[in-house]
């Protein structure tokens, strides 16, 4: 079995208070910030590992990303994947949810043979959930979110998706894509012996002209949206503190409860 | 001499410290606390491939050398380490059975020492051979078929859950050290057991065991280098573990001196945090120094045995200095955190514990100094 995990590189997550941002270019500014494989994608890397330990084949990772992305490839191919494609390009820069869906669809029609495709549920530093989903439309394939379980049996599969407080039991042909929840699986660390090896590997990078991307599809000018404003949102109000003896406290409270029409 | 690092040794070591960081150092007081062997650590240990970094590749390892195996087992034994002496004490088996085994000895027992698959440990201590190495009193008796162990050995690090041992036995009283001998023992064989499991002051996690030889049967082909020349296999062994136990005190160390920093910083005394006191700037500042001339030592030493020079005078030298550094280091920890140090709330009176067993093991501190100074009057 082919399977394609689409992976995106964020700032650590126990960074993100660190991240400033960039209100010329309205972006974050990454500089000097660790960058780590977003973490729902590596659980996606990890349930993929383990389909093809289960069932044999092959797992491709693909990003779309800065040359810096290159770390992050490095990683999943020390985690155990066989091979690894960065899309990079001035040209991608810029891109929202859309133009970034559009031109991993792009890698994934040159990669050509798939019969899964794989991604966490969303991205910790978006936090759209959209890039995914909008794969499977570009490739018109059917598609499954937030996946706690993934079953592969001949050429179908059998999901559980999760839910507020229950799960949908979803099965649907090969190929398909399907986005992951943390709930999934506990990732791998790469093994020693898995980091020299994909120090070794080559990692493949397609820019447009690889890719034979459409223009008006890539970039800023592929994006249906663009971000006008970006800031940091104001600390919220200073609580009141009541103070005095505990019962004339709780008359206070009650009071004040009262004249808000809490209580 | 080079120690900066290439390529390959810093993509693992990031990977080491991404695993000690999120795995080890969490659940370290807990360990403790428990004095429960950490399986889950040995398991992740292996998963990772650091079993073998020393043992060439056609024997399951990754071949990479004592600097490398130093550079990981610092940042483990920094997180845990309980996990960091486990780690170390395999090295104790591994690496006799690479300098000395024959051929067919390191084919069948290195692939699963390196895999991590099985555990090893090292076996001379004895209630009567501690610094007097030379008196081991277990006999090893010499039939047609192959070797008779009797005696028991104690404090044994790994004992019980290691699978391969080497066991350093007496096949001549008389002649004392020249009489040693030394052999491979697999668990399971017929009258090797176990006995006591000791309590120690800290590192409860860590097991120390007694073996017990009652009439048990090693064969021809498990007599580890030559009759009566163990004491070599056992004095090599330790010279090379000296490394290994003095990385393990300067993960301590450092362990200690960043709590102790970082507490400075946030404990407001006298309206200000404590490190702005020149009392406690000293201590740091002597800490750090300390934890960097151990590093060096250490890492000269390591050095020294990949290019296959003599290494010895560096390893005690090192070890000597990282074990005391360690006790300075986790005593003066003790003293910033004040009464909190002194809880078990706070790490750091645990580290002042793990520290001791430093200068006792693979030779007490006044042993290092007898081989430092019988080493440099040759000279």
């Amino acid at each position: 079995m082919e399977i394609i995990v689409c992976i995106k590189q964020v700032p650590d997550t126990e960074e993100l208070n660190k991240v400033k941002i960039n209100p010329e270019t309205r972006t974050l500014v990454r500089e000097g910030i660790k960058n780590i494989i977003n973490p729902f994608d590596e659980n996606a890397l990890e349930e993929a590992l383990r389909l093809k330990e289960k069932i044999g084949g092959r797992v491709t990772v693909l990003s779309m990303g800065p040359p810096q992305a290159e770390a992050s490839l490095r990683k999943a191919l020390a985690m155990g994947v066989d091979k690894a494609v960065l899309l990079s390009d001035k040209s991608f820069a810029g891109a929202d949810t859309l133009a970034t869906s559009y031109t991993l669809s792009m890698g994934i029609k040159k990669l050509e043979k798939f019969d899964l495709i794989l991604s966490g549920k969303q991205a910790v530093d978006g936090d759209t959930a959209q890039v995914g989903p909008g794969i499977a439309e570009w490739l018109n394939l059917p598609q499954i979110t937030y996946a706690r379980k993934i079953e592969v049996n001949r050429n179908k599969v059998r999901v559980e998706r999760t839910m507020e407080d229950s799960f949908e039991l979803i099965e649907a042909p090969l190929p398909s894509l399907i986005t992951v929840t943390k709930e999934i699986n506990e990732p791998r660390y790469p093994s020693l012996k898995g980091v020299l090896r994909a120090r070794r590997e080559k990692i493949i990078i397609w820019g447009a002209k690889d890719l034979e991307t459409d223009k008006k599809r890539i970039g800023l000018d592929g994006s249906a949206t663009q971000v006008i404003k970006i800031f940091t949102p104001p600390p919220p109000p200073g609580g009141e503190i009541i103070s005095g003896e505990t019962p004339e406290i709780a008359e206070t409270l009650i009071k004040k409860l009262k004249e808000r029409k809490i209580i | 001499m080079d120690f900066s690092l290439n390529e390959d040794q810093k993509a693992i070591l990031e990977m080491v410290e991404e695993v000690c960081e999120k795995e080890f150092a969490p659940k370290s007081d807990e360990i403790s606390e428990k004095e429960e062997f950490p399986f889950q650590n040995v398991k992740k240990l292996a998963e990772l491939d650091l079993f073998g970094i020393t043992i060439p590749e056609e024997y399951g390892g990754s071949g990479m050398g004592f600097l490398t195996w130093a550079l990981i087992s610092e940042k483990i034994s920094k997180a845990c380490a309980t996990t960091g002496l486990i780690f170390g004490a395999n090295l104790l088996c591994t690496y006799p059975l690479l300098a000395f085994g024959t051929e067919n000895q390191k084919k069948e027992f290195l692939p699963p020492l390196a895999q991590g698959k099985s555990l090893g440990a090292f076996a001379l201590t004895e209630p009567e051979a501690g610094s007097d190495a030379g008196n081991v009193q277990t006999t090893a008796e010499k039939d047609k078929d192959g070797y008779t162990l009797n005696g028991n050995k104690i404090f044994i690090t790994n004992g019980e859950v290691a699978d391969t041992y080497v066991v350093i036995a007496n096949m001549d009283k008389k002649r004392g050290a020249r009489g040693m001998t030394a052999f491979i023992v697999q668990k399971g064989r017929e009258g090797f057991t176990f006995g006591q499991h000791f309590k120690k002051m800290g590192l409860g996690a860590l097991p120390n065991v007694e073996l017990i030889f009652d009439n048990c049967k090693v064969p021809m082909e498990n007599l580890l280098y030559k009759e009566k020349r163990g004491f070599r296999v056992a004095m090599k062994t330790f010279a090379a573990g000296r490394i290994g136990v003095g990385i393990g005190a300067l993960g301590v160390a450092e362990a200690a001196f960043e709590k102790a920093r970082e507490y400075s910083k946030q404990r407001i005394q006298f309206g200000k945090p404590i490190s702005s006191f020149e009392a406690v700037q000293h201590m740091l500042a002597d800490m750090a120094t300390k934890i960097e001339a151990a590093r060096s030592l250490l890492y000269q030493a390591a050095w020294l045995f990949d290019k296959g020079k003599p290494f010895e005078k560096l390893a005690s030298m090192g070890k000597l200095y990282a074990s005391e550094t360690a006790m300075q280091v986790a005593t003066k920890a003790v003293q910033i955190f004040g009464g909190y140090g002194y809880m078990k709330d706070y790490p750091v009176e645990r580290y002042m514990r793990e520290a001791k067993l430093f200068e006792i093991i693979e030779g007490t501190s006044e042993i290092q100094r007898g081989i430092i100074a019988n080493l440099l009057l040759k000279e």
